[in-house]
């Protein structure tokens, strides 16, 4: 019986890569926070799960990350210039979001470690 | 992995603002720079920002980064102040010295929004190492 990394790890490599894709979206929403007519943009995390969960019941729940939706964020407080990055609510999600792939990385971590040691005995 | 862009995004943002950062420092260095008519009178500058999307042919469109690029620098078209000093050595035949249309306090808040900004993209720098080196860390231990 081989093996199967892909199997092994489970969806927490996908977990992770889609964190990583969401740090560069949210860099980018720091980077532009006093760029005229900016939209910030975010990763729409409940709009892939409503899908993952509808189209497969029985196949368990598969982390799809080809095309995540990404959707323009709606401002608390519109500004004049068009820009609706809000450093806080950014900074925040940001935080949120380094600290999620943190999770992944343990996660996966811990798989692992479960290989190691089932291949050493 | 597209760490490496994240960091050119941190860092472009980092350079638009020192740019933004230097009209700061020149507009409130040059505040009460005289001159003898309206033409020859420093007047406020300000960059222009925008986003410079990444159109990578093998990347999905709909998660591209956004880097910040510095279009350009203009002059404020306010008007310049105007002030009588005869006894000023550049006032001109009328005894009117003309200085510059730099706001002190407008100038002021610019320089601590723009120094805030470029602390949050150090801090997104920072962040980013320490993922990447966790990442490097993995199956270890």
């Amino acid at each position: 019986m081989a093996i199967n990394f892909d199997k092994a790890l489970g969806l927490h490599a996908d977990a992770l890569r889609l964190r990583a894709d969401r740090t560069r979206i949210l860099a980018s929403n720091l980077a532009n926070e006093s760029t005229p007519g900016y939209q910030a943009r975010d990763i729409d995390f409940a709009a892939s799960l409503a899908r993952a969960t509808a189209t497969s019941e029985e196949a368990g729940l598969t982390l799809d990350t080809g095309a995540p939706e990404t959707m323009y964020r709606v401002p608390n407080n519109p500004s004049a210039d068009g820009n609706t990055v809000e450093l806080g609510v950014e900074q925040a999600a940001f935080s949120q979001n380094a600290s999620d792939f943190q999770t992944s990385l343990t996660f996966i971590g811990m798989k692992l470690r479960g290989l190691a040691k089932a291949i050493e005995g | 992995m597209s760490f490496r862009e994240i960091a050119n995004i941190a860092g472009s943002a980092m350079t638009a603002q020192s740019v933004r950062l230097n009209t700061v420092a020149s507009n409130l260095a040059n505040a009460d720079t005289a001159a003898s008519s309206a033409e020859e009178v420093y007047r406020a500058r300000k960059p222009v920002f925008a986003a410079l999307f990444e159109s990578n042919a093998t990347d999905d469109a709909a998660l591209a980064g956004a880097r910040v690029q510095v279009l350009d620098v203009v002059e404020s078209t306010e008007p310049v102040r105007e002030s009588y000093e005869p006894g000023n050595p550049l006032a001109n035949a009328e005894g009117v010295v003309f200085y510059p249309n730099v706001n002190s306090v407008a100038e002021m808040t610019d320089m601590m929004s723009a120094s805030r900004a470029f602390e949050t993209n150090v801090e997104v720098l920072n962040r980013l190492k320490s993922m990447q080196q966790s990442l490097l860390r993995l199956g270890e231990e």
